[in-house]
């Protein structure tokens, strides 16, 4: 991106103490560890199905891992449920949650 | 041990009688839990069908009421990859998958892993050469020993498989 003579704009300033309404958070699908999917197969479901770079999906593989759950999405509700069921389609165990 | 390799876009494996017989048992299993046998109080199902609000039973009903009819036929139909792609009859032989059958395939190897790894109660650090070498010692004729075969041997095909593609 270098070159760019880009407008010096501050950033808006949002104070941490201001709550986003629960009924405006975008919806997160989570993927959970289980003891039985590959490592490999779960890298390679992310990609598939989200289309993320090598690094990337082995990064969430391994939060699913390590963490025992990570976000692998996150948008509108019925978007989210979109990524749940093409995740069960390949057996990941996946639900839906507000972020 | 049979395995997959890559075979320009093909994905081959030469498989003896046994792994054919125990592949078509597996694949038929699968399909008898998500037909006649399909039972939500089942474990099995509850793995394959997971509760996509955990705090929300009311949701999830809903989210399975417009998700499961697809969900449950799309897993009927990847079992149905591998019993199509078997060898007839009881011979062993070569089977040959495009890309979208391997896909298939994958996803049916993982969903017959799912079911046996909640059968065989499988956790997270199980280690399957202590369980089974466990499972002989008690009884090898034992039923425990030939499932926990058989969910090792389904594993390393679906790996096979999976580094064929990614390859």
């Amino acid at each position: 991106m270098g070159g760019m003579a880009a407008p010096q704009v501050a950033p808006v300033e949002t104070p941490d103490t201001e709550e986003v309404p629960v009924s405006d958070r975008p919806w997160v699908t989570i993927v959970w560890d289980d003891p039985v999917n590959l490592m490999t197969y779960v890298t390679w479901v992310f990609q598939k199905l989200f289309g993320y770079s090598r690094e990337k999906a082995e990064q969430l593989m391994l939060d699913v891992h390590h963490k025992g759950k990570a976000v692998v999405s996150s948008g509108a509700r019925e978007r989210m449920e979109h990524d749940a069921s093409q995740l069960h389609a390949y057996g990941l165990w996946a639900t839906v949650d507000r972020s | 041990m049979s395995m997959f390799r890559r075979q320009g876009d093909r994905y081959v494996a030469t498989f003896a009688v046994d792994e054919v017989r125990v592949l078509r048992k597996v694949a038929s299993e699968v399909v008898g839990l998500l037909t006649d046998g399909f039972d939500h109080g089942d474990p099995v199902v509850g793995r394959l069908f997971p509760e996509v609000y955990p705090d929300d039973a009311a949701g999830s009903a809903e989210f399975r009421r417009y998700t499961e009819g697809d969900l449950k036929t799309a897993k009927i139909d990847q079992a149905g990859a591998i019993l199509a792609a078997l060898p007839d009859g009881e011979a062993g032989g070569e089977v040959r998958l495009d890309a979208e059958a391997a896909e298939a395939w994958l996803r049916a190897l993982n969903d017959a892993r799912l079911a046996m790894g909640v059968r065989l109660e499988i956790k997270d650090g199980t280690d399957l050469g202590e369980e089974l070498d466990d499972a002989v010692a008690e009884d090898p004729t034992s039923s425990r020993v030939f499932q926990l075969s058989v969910y090792a041997y389904l594993g390393y095909l679906q790996e096979s498989l999976l580094n064929a593609l990614i390859d």
